[in-house]
């Protein structure tokens, strides 16, 4: 069976847990042990539902969103030199600013609710793609350009016949990084202030010494994002396909 | 169509201040197979990539005429040792590629007609990663044909297929090719003195011409002036090599 080193992995994880629990007798508050923390998350499956649909659509727009706005980039950077000159040093030198340290005045700009965390993970997840799809707008084979060339082809015909399906793997590639990095974009968004979602939820049980339903919440947050990346695998998985 | 007009290169090549090929006229014969014989690093690409307006590394001083005067790089078609063949696209969309590219509408009936003549209606709408080397060559040579210019360059383009698929690609060729003035760029021996109307072999020095066997081409691969004349040009090859 194709899972059964992922289950067996878990499996033995969980062990090493609760192991560790029942060895060192922390108190649950400090490390609660597995079994108590799932039962915590079944006591608790309507809230955590509830909360994980919250940072799910976050993460679904803002993932929407980035993609798009780094494709848009990505083509613009490729097509126009004045562009690359222009936009390409920002791009760069907005990297270098920690995404964490703008969140609270995101949260200023755009409110408590949904926007403030879409656009963290936006942020987040915009240059990966931007990145990887300009990276591979700009190594098309030569060959491919040459004989372009020859047959008397436009720049924008190339770009939209040639370069742009080229480089689809590469973008597959930055949207897959992308499914990882949007969770933690969101989540950052919703610990600097929000009233839903799995971060809140995070918070405030840390804060109430619910240490066992913030692991809850915490796993919760791992299995979506895996499941995230499992499913934009599958729909990018054409996509990346031809270059092989 | 209108007949295909001779070509004519003159001049030479540096690259980074160091002279690549010396002063040389090249002639192509108009509706002829000329074939540029040379080892690897003499410019015989360059010379290709010259006639068909792409950029080259080396700096050109010269001309390159045709002799209707028209001008030569939008009447080339140009076909490599790599197929070039866009594998996100079928066998037919990547013959019409030319066609997408200029945003024409695609000829249907020719298409049929091309794919017939190469022998590739049964695998019009696989992708290239389903074809072997010497069908994926028959889709290059299909989408040179539907471009129908009247100059043909060939850049090695039969080299890296096995010596059977690569005699028969050579048939193929000559016959869809008849009519066009054609260069061909090859390291082979064999392949020149099969396809050469005319032979030339370039050297750093410069070129020299050598005269073609006997017979109309494609030349039998049996054929005892055909192979006379690829061992002499195996041996003019050898005695340039430094």
């Amino acid at each position: 069976m194709k899972y059964a080193p992922v289950v067996a992995a878990t499996l033995f994880a969980l062990l090493v847990w609760q192991i560790i629990v029942s060895a060192t007798g922390l108190p649950k508050f400090i490390l609660p042990g597995p079994m108590l923390v799932a039962e915590t998350w079944w006591d608790n499956r309507a809230i955590i539902a509830e909360h994980t649909l919250t940072t799910a659509l976050e993460v679904l727009i803002g993932l929407a969103i980035g993609t798009a706005l780094g494709i848009a980039t990505a083509i613009h950077l490729a097509s126009s030199r004045m562009a690359r000159v222009l936009i390409q040093p920002i791009l760069v030198f907005t990297q270098a600013l920690p995404v964490f340290a703008l969140a609270p005045i995101l949260t200023l700009w755009l409110g408590f609710g949904l926007w403030s965390k879409v656009a963290m993970a936006v942020l987040i997840i915009y240059f990966p793609i931007t990145a990887s799809f300009f990276d591979g707008l700009m190594r098309t084979p030569q060959g491919y350009l040459d004989l372009a060339r020859t047959m008397q082809a436009s720049p924008s015909r190339i770009l939209w016949h040639i370069r742009i399906p080229a480089a689809l793997p590469s973008l597959a590639s930055g949207v897959r990084l992308a499914a990882v990095y949007a969770p933690i974009g969101a989540v950052i968004g919703e610990w600097v202030g929000a009233s839903r979602g799995l971060g809140y939820l995070m918070l405030l049980a840390n804060g109430r010494a619910k240490t066992d339903l913030m692991f809850a919440a915490m796993l919760t947050l791992g299995v979506f994002s895996v499941l995230l990346h499992l499913g934009v695998a599958r729909l990018t998985r054409n996509l990346g396909k031809h270059g092989a | 169509m209108t007949p295909a007009p001779g070509v004519t290169i003159s001049g030479q090549a540096s690259l980074g201040g160091a002279q690549l090929f010396a002063p040389l006229t090249l002639s192509l014969a108009a509706g002829q197979w000329t074939c540029l014989l040379g080892g690897s690093g003499v410019g015989k690409s360059t010379v290709l990539r010259l006639i068909s307006g792409l950029a080259t590394e080396a700096a050109f001083e010269g001309d390159i005429t045709a002799t209707d005067t028209a001008p030569v790089a939008d009447r080339v078609a140009y076909m490599a040792q790599d197929d070039l063949l866009l594998p996100w696209a079928s066998v037919s969309e990547n013959i019409q590629l030319g066609a997408r590219l200029r945003a024409e509408v695609p000829d249907r009936a020719r298409l049929a007609r091309i794919l017939a003549r190469v022998g590739l209606v049964e695998h019009a709408d696989k992708k290239p990663a389903e074809l072997s080397g010497g069908q994926r060559q028959r889709v290059a040579l299909a989408r040179t044909l539907m471009e129908d210019k009247p100059v043909i360059l060939l850049d090695e383009p039969f080299s890296a297929l096995d010596a059977q698929t690569r005699a028969a690609m050579q048939d193929l060729a000559v016959e869809v090719l008849a009519h066009k003035t054609v260069l061909i760029v090859t390291h082979d021996p064999a392949e020149a003195a099969r396809l050469g109307h005319a032979i030339l072999v370039m050297t750093p020095e410069g070129l020299t011409s050598h005269p073609p066997p006997d017979g109309a081409i494609p030349r039998p691969v049996d054929d005892l002036g055909t192979l006379e004349c690829q061992a002499s040009l195996l041996r003019l090859l050898r005695s340039t090599v430094s």
